[in-house]
């Protein structure tokens, strides 16, 4: 059983105060999470490195424990929420007057990772600039919507997960065709934000401090023609969006066909399958879409990893690339994308 | 036509004997330089050596006066000319008394050349015009596209000062008219960054011709406007003097939207008539966008004031309660609908926090306007004491009486009180309403059991209420059926349906009462693949969980929800005596 007292480690330097605050979080210790920034702050660390070096690192590490199965993903939605509040405690804490312009912050439509920007929004906060954190999953007509009423200098959009990056493109392309420049953040960006630049945004930052910086110096950018960047994919992305549902139930009844386990499983179960095997071709579509044949690489690499930390074998993954590439036939570029994930498996 | 075919015969039959017998006819000095003089183009003969000028004929000498036989080509009062035999060119361009002058060298023989003289004056100024033609076209169109990019009135004023001093103006001054005596006003100087503010309306009339245009009369010309009365808070001190001021209204909606100042610097410096009318055909456009936002921001203000009740409510937290709202608008533009969620605070005669969520007909503002009725009818009974059941029969009562067919609502209303050991009590009535589920510390997932009929259909209600007791963890979801009714899956055309609902509240055992409620949301917006169709209320009520003794410094061991995972995951530092 473990045990916490008031007199953790105190230094942001000190090695375990990483790990004393992680397990705070993982606890669900709403009062010590706080207590912990707030001792910080009192001994003069500054609010950015809490954020940065405590808060985000902590979440860095809480999702790769979820990712290897070591925090149940219950676990991991609390710790979020508690980095939350301890986040609030910092941001409660920082009085800035605006110097500087006004920024809106959202998550792409579909995106709930909202931790990283929400530190981004207090980072920026302190740096002078008036912000509005439009959270988690912000449909694109609300955010076209809001930039109308505010006039924001910049909008900065958060994309974790590459399937979102159409919605994240319509988003882009309607902020700029609104006069507004967009700096993009996020791994779902790809590689150096690489698809960023494809979608058309003016700007991309790795990090908080990185966008602090960049939106620091020389903005906003002349916007060019919103238009010139407006239409991506191909012909092979409309089939895989537009065929998804026979795609995946298709995959389903030849499933259970072949794998009487598969025909006798639960509600939930079924559910389950049929998102893993959705997000097969909401990955290869999305890679369709940018171009970039590194994102279905990259999710099948990434997806063997998460299975396996949870004992599944790379073959069920493969069972699951062949159920849709026996169905796709004049989709050259996607089954060169299949065969190699099938590769990748090996 | 015609007499093309016989001369090409002819050529083909009389070329032979013409080149094996030429015939060389001398003609007269005399002839010659007649010939020369009545051609159109301007000849000068010049010696190789010496660049004597020795002939000059008569279009030449009519282009340029002072050119004469016998003087030296390097001093001709032509100085490309000069220029360009000095340093051997072959050709060469020059202005001389206005005109335009090209020149080309062509050797005669070995000892001679000339030059041949052509006055290029329309040819430049046609393209020169065309030039400027098409960039005021360019600059128009960009204008345009810029200008209706943005309906908020400060990006107007600042895409219009942006523009102005690319194409227009070492300065440009945007002054909106003035409101409660006080004007407006947006600047930029080329080079520099935008800067704005607002000024006393007595102090426009500083600025000559801005009264004018802020009141809607002609523009004033530029040439009528002293440059040298431009008040000094006008432009930055370190402008300079100021060469050249143009005042152009900006139009706007039957009234002026404001008024564009563009300045130019030095002494030269002017604007031209072209230049002014460039000037009104860019204000037209920027007085159009910059009316249309004031327009859209007046709408926008409107509709925030009256919207600001409909909108959900920031929740009471009171103590030993945590309450979670999550409302999600179909129409996202507008964030208002027919879900609706509200919480009554304690009253001086009861401790109970009253939560309330339901669903009127409809979606959009025609709902919204009447969960609003709603919402404020509940409230009023919520302060003469009524209970659940109660207030659902008034509620019924008043929305048979006020005289609309087919308004109907559901909903569940529930007192939430503490009891003891930290137990949180709910009693909840439902009107119509999918009942409300609890998650129990143990994962566990029940229906709250309490029916009864819809609001404002039948005038004899039954209501059946039910209370539960939730113990520190537990929580109790309101909701509407929005969320079971949201269409996804892998058909896309499924319903998420309440046993779904219930796995992913089961999901969220011992999860923070905002991190549940979250991820229900996730949930169902991962199932509908985004894009929302309906309206979608949550409200959530749990009994904090006790908090951790480590907080007290008693150092007492503490129960983790997550015990058997931190014991796994984080062996390596965790255990501090």
């Amino acid at each position: 059983m473990t045990v916490f007292t008031t007199t953790g480690p105190r230094s942001l330097d000190d090695p375990d105060f990483a790990d004393h605050f992680l397990g705070l979080v993982g606890d669900g210790d709403e009062y010590g999470a706080v207590e912990a920034v707030t001792e910080l702050l009192d001994d003069g660390v500054p609010p950015q490195r809490i954020m940065v070096d405590l808060i985000g690192r902590t979440q860095g590490r809480v999702g790769e424990l979820w990712a290897a199965n070591e925090w149940s993903i219950a676990r991991e939605h609390a710790a979020t929420a508690i980095s939350e509040r301890a986040l609030a405690a910092v941001a409660a804490r920082i009085h800035v007057r605006p110097t500087r312009g006004r920024v809106t912050i959202a998550c792409v439509d579909g995106e709930w990772h909202a931790l990283p920007v929400r530190i981004l929004a207090e980072m920026l906060r302190l740096d002078g600039w008036r912000v509005d954190f439009l959270g988690a999953s912000v449909p694109g007509p609300h955010l076209v919507t809001h930039l109308h009423q505010t006039g924001p200098d910049a909008v900065a959009l958060s994309c974790m997960i590459p399937t979102r990056l159409p919605r994240a493109h319509a988003a882009v392309t309607a902020c700029r065709s609104a006069g507004v420049p967009v700096i993009a953040g996020g791994r779902g960006f790809g590689p150096g934000g690489r698809y960023a630049q494809k979608l058309g945004a003016d700007a991309w930052a790795g990090t908080a401090q990185d966008a602090v910086e960049r939106l620091a110096r020389d903005w906003p950018p002349p916007i060019d023609d919103p238009y010139a960047t407006a239409y991506l994919g191909d012909d092979e992305y409309t089939y895989l969006v537009r065929e998804r549902a026979t795609l995946v139930g298709t995959a389903l009844r030849r499933l259970s066909a072949a794998y009487p386990d598969v025909a006798r499983y639960d509600q939930r179960q079924r559910d389950a399958t049929a998102e893993d095997i959705g997000h097969i071709v909401d990955f290869l579509a999305a890679a369709r879409y940018v171009g970039e044949p590194a994102i279905f690489g990259d999710f099948v690499d990434w997806t063997r990893a998460v299975l396996q930390a949870r004992g599944v074998p790379p073959p069920a993954l493969a069972v699951g690339l062949r159920l849709i590439r026996e169905q796709l036939t004049d989709l050259p570029q996607a089954l060169r994308l299949l065969d190699d994930g099938l590769n990748r498996l090996r | 036509m015609t007499s093309h075919v016989p001369v090409q015969t002819g050529e083909r039959a009389i070329d032979p004997p013409a080149r094996t017998a030429p015939t060389v006819v001398a003609a007269p000095p005399g002839l010659l330089r007649a010939l020369l003089d009545a051609a159109p183009e301007a000849v000068l003969l010049c010696t190789a050596a010496e660049h004597t000028i020795l002939l000059v004929n008569a279009a030449a000498r009519e282009l340029v006066p002072g050119l004469d036989a016998g003087a030296s080509a390097l001093a001709t009062p032509l100085g490309g000319l000069a220029r360009a035999v000095a340093e051997g060119q072959d050709a060469f361009t020059d202005e001389y008394d206005g005109r335009q002058l090209h020149g080309r060298r062509r050797p005669l023989d070995d000892h001679h050349y000339a030059w041949y003289l052509r006055d290029r004056t329309e040819e430049v100024t046609r393209t020169a015009a065309m030039d400027a033609e098409r960039a005021r076209t360019a600059f128009l169109a960009e204008a345009g596209r810029r200008l209706s990019a943005s309906l908020h009135q400060r990006r107007c004023l600042r895409t219009t000062v942006d523009l102005a001093v690319a194409q227009m103006a070492d300065a440009a001054v945007v002054v909106l008219p003035a409101s409660r005596r006080q004007s407006e006003w947006m600047r930029l100087v080329t080079g520099g960054a935008v800067e704005e503010g607002s000024l006393r309306e007595s102090m426009l009339a500083e600025v000559p011709g801005l009264v004018e245009a802020l009141g809607g009369f002609p523009p004033v010309p530029s040439r009528w406007l002293d440059a040298s009365q431009v008040p000094g808070w006008l432009l930055p001190a370190d402008f300079g003097p100021v060469g050249a001021l143009l005042v152009t209204p900006l139009p706007g909606n039957a009234e002026p939207a404001g008024a564009l100042v563009l300045a130019r610097r030095g002494e030269h410096a002017g604007f031209t008539p072209d230049d002014e009318l460039l000037a009104r055909i860019f204000a037209a456009r920027a007085g159009a966008a910059i009316s249309a936002a004031a327009l859209y921001r007046d709408q926008v203000d409107t509709a925030a004031v009256l919207q600001a009740d409909l909108l959900p409510p920031d929740l009471p937290q009171p103590d030993g309660v945590e309450l979670i709202g999550s409302y999600q608008a179909a129409r996202d533009g507008l964030r208002i609908g027919g879900d609706f969620y509200d919480v009554f605070g304690p009253t001086a005669q009861n401790d109970d926090t009253v939560v309330v969520l339901g669903d009127v007909c409809g979606t959009g503002p025609e709902a919204a306007v009447l969960t609003g009725k709603v919402r404020q009818t509940l409230r009023a009974l919520r302060l003469v004491e009524a209970g659940p059941v109660q207030m659902l029969e008034v509620l019924n009562q008043a929305l048979l009486q006020s005289g609309r067919r087919h308004r109907f609502v559901t909903l569940v209303v529930g007192a939430v009180g503490r009891t003891d050991h930290g137990r949180v009590r709910l009693t909840l009535a439902s009107g119509g309403h999918p009942p409300p589920l609890v998650l129990r510390a143990d994962g566990t997932v029940e229906e709250v059991p309490t029916s009864g009929t819809l609001i404002g259909v039948v005038s004899q209600t039954v209501v059946q209420p039910a209370t539960v007791e939730l113990a520190p963890g537990e929580l109790c979801l309101l909701y509407s059926d929005g969320l079971t009714e949201a269409r996804g899956g892998p058909s896309g055309t499924e319903h998420y349906g309440e046993h779904r609902l219930r796995d992913a509240l089961s999901s969220c055992q011992s999860m923070p009462g905002a991190a549940a409620v979250e991820r229900v949301r996730q949930l169902v917006s991962d199932w509908v693949h985004g894009g929302m169709r309906d309206d979608i209320a949550m409200l959530a009520v749990r009994a904090p969980a006790r908090t951790p003794l480590s907080l007290r410094g008693g150092g007492a061991p503490i129960g983790s929800p997550f015990a058997i995972d931190a014991r796994r995951a984080d062996r390596r530092q965790r255990a501090r005596p």
